[in-house]
């Protein structure tokens, strides 16, 4: 039980940082950090290599989150890239 | 022993990652620094990645699964064209939503008896379903593929999300009773109700963005990308994993920020924009004085060739059109001409926060004469003329003339005070928002009407003529 009392913690302090993080942004870049924001949101990757996979359903399951968190991933950072790389100064 | 300084080697590694996420998003925010912030965060989950890979139990798997995800994603990253980019933000981050619901789906099923993280099991799943298939009625809505309209159809979805989220929170109170000993259900029918749940988040992500107006997508894409990022948070907690709530907080409270900016931009709480929608809201509608004075391309180009000071408001009508390029290639003719011209930019004009400012600079805009509403409307008494391209709401002055209008206390950008307003519009059709504009009914106005793209070519002829 201790060990998600000092992860709800975490998720606190985190919220609290994000927030305190992303306060003040030219509307400018509104389009490129929710785009940078949303592949990060691809961390679920992480998760979905950890998972266990005993049994079908288990291993079609970690595959299918595999696969989805990758093109998040891949897909938001390429995509945000392309962006700003046009946002360049002349 | 490899297996205990494994778990610190990863720990660290996890540790990095975060710091390398953080400041990431931190020049993310800044446009000096925004390549790098995106490269940094990058590295930060490859470092992620890379630590969690190296106790993989099944490689092959998860091998050609990162192949088939990376190919799809990249294919889709490198060909969408910029002014599909809202759609396509929208569907990755339905992906992001649709992995955490598979993570918790997976992790219930390892479960043998009833424990107290079934609570957040059943959160990952319920808000990561609404994740995904609210992104992807996103996608639909955004991509113009279907069009989900009708009053009753809003109303009915309206209607079964109430139920829905009722069910979803009778499941969750049941759990607590169970881990109270309070009720004793069979763990197998609690499978079952698993089962049920999986769908009903599925659906209640349809039933909450189809009532939604084309106008509140950038609230709502901003929404749904907050919540991702605190489904792969709760997710993190499951797997006690700690990358994954760090990350997932941030873009959580990033999200959350950007929804309130834009729900601030259009003056209206999120409870109004997301069960509410403008067209309950309408009421003391006031005759409007003034006719319509249609103006065509050769007089307009008459008047734009005298002008000494033009100012650019887009809006969705240009994303449609595509025609950025024009526009920017009027606007060259025009400072060659010795006029001096800006652009004014609107946070909600288009279809996703800052739409308008990724289509410029595809066109090669410099960004420096990208302008906010705050910034020009002081200046716009003295501006000769406003050329407004497919925006209708951003402009609309009823915004701040009439207390009893739908959009009234809206920040606009004012293009009724300058001189001259030229209004570039297909039809007399009204706006998102269904709400008549005087601003098209104002003695210095002149429309003309027409496709965008169509009507600034003229332009652009004329002047090369």
């Amino acid at each position: 039980m201790e060990i998600f009392i000092l992860l709800f913690f975490i998720l606190v302090l985190s919220v609290f940082l994000g927030l305190e993080l992303i306060s003040k942004i030219p509307s400018t870049l509104h389009t490129p950090l929710m785009s940078g924001a949303n592949a990060i949101s691809g961390i679920t990757l992480v998760g979905a290599l950890s998972l266990q996979t005993s049994g079908t359903i288990q291993l079609v399951l970690a595959f299918l989150a595999i696969t989805f968190a990758t093109i998040n991933v891949f897909g938001g950072y390429l995509v945000t890239n392309r962006m700003l790389r046009m946002f360049k100064k002349k | 022993m490899i297996e205990g300084n494994y778990e610190i080697f990863q720990q660290i590694g996890y540790v990095a990652s975060a710091i390398l996420f953080i400041f990431g998003l931190k020049m993310l925010g800044k446009e000096e620094t925004a390549v790098r912030g995106n490269f940094i965060s990058a590295i930060g989950m490859l470092l992620a990645v890379v630590v969690t890979f190296v106790n993989v139990i099944e490689p092959l798997l998860v091998l050609s699964a990162i192949l088939v995800g990376s190919a799809i994603g990249s294919l889709f990253a490198l060909r969408v064209k910029m002014t599909s980019i809202p759609e396509m933000v929208a569907l990755f981050n339905g992906f992001g939503g649709l992995s955490s619901f598979f993570l918790a789906w997976s992790e219930f099923t390892s479960y043998k008896a009833i424990s107290p993280l079934l609570l957040i099991t059943y959160l990952t799943v319920f808000i990561g379903g609404i994740t995904f298939s609210g992104s992807v009625i996103a996608y639909f809505k955004l991509s113009e593929i279907i069009k989900f309209n009708g009053a009753i159809l809003g109303k009915l979805s309206r209607y079964f999300l109430i139920v829905f989220i009722i069910t979803f929170l009778v499941a969750l109170t049941q759990i607590i009773l169970q881990i109270l000993n309070i009720t004793l259900i069979d763990f197998d029918l609690i499978q079952k109700i698993f089962l049920g749940l999986l769908i009903i988040s599925i659906l209640s992500g349809f039933c909450f963005v189809i009532p939604i107006g084309g106008g509140d997508m950038p609230v709502v894409i901003s929404l749904l990308n907050s919540l991702s990022g605190i489904a792969a948070a709760l997710a993190g907690i499951l797997l006690t994993n700690t990358a994954l709530i760090v990350a997932g907080c941030l873009v959580g409270a990033s999200g959350l920020i950007l929804t309130l900016i834009m729900a601030k931009s259009m003056n209206r709480t999120l409870f109004n924009i997301f069960f509410v929608g403008y067209s309950e809201g309408t009421s003391g509608t006031s005759d409007i004085e003034g006719e319509i004075k249609p103006i065509n391309a050769e007089d307009c180009y008459l008047i734009l060739e005298a002008a000494s000071t033009v100012h650019i408001v887009p809006g969705y009508g240009m994303a449609v059109a595509q025609a950025q390029h024009v526009v920017k290639e009027l606007g060259d003719l025009l400072e060659q001409n010795g006029a001096e011209v800006s652009y004014g930019i609107h946070p909600v004009a288009g279809r996703m926060p800052g739409h308008m400012n990724v289509l410029l600079a595809e066109a090669n805009v410099p960004y420096d004469n990208l302008l906010e509403p705050k910034d020009i409307n002081p200046k716009m008494e003295s501006i000769d003329i406003v050329l407004v391209i497919g925006a209708n709401d951003v402009v609309n002055p009823s915004a701040t003339e009439q207390p009893g209008s739908p959009i009234y206390g809206m920040p606009i950008i004012e293009v009724h005070k300058a001189k001259t307003v030229i209004i570039l519009k297909r039809s007399m059709s009204s706006g998102f928002a269904g709400v008549q504009n005087p601003l098209f009914f104002k003695e210095n106005s002149r429309m003309l009407f027409g496709d965008a793209k169509e009507s600034i070519s003229k332009l652009v002829s004329e002047f090369k003529e």
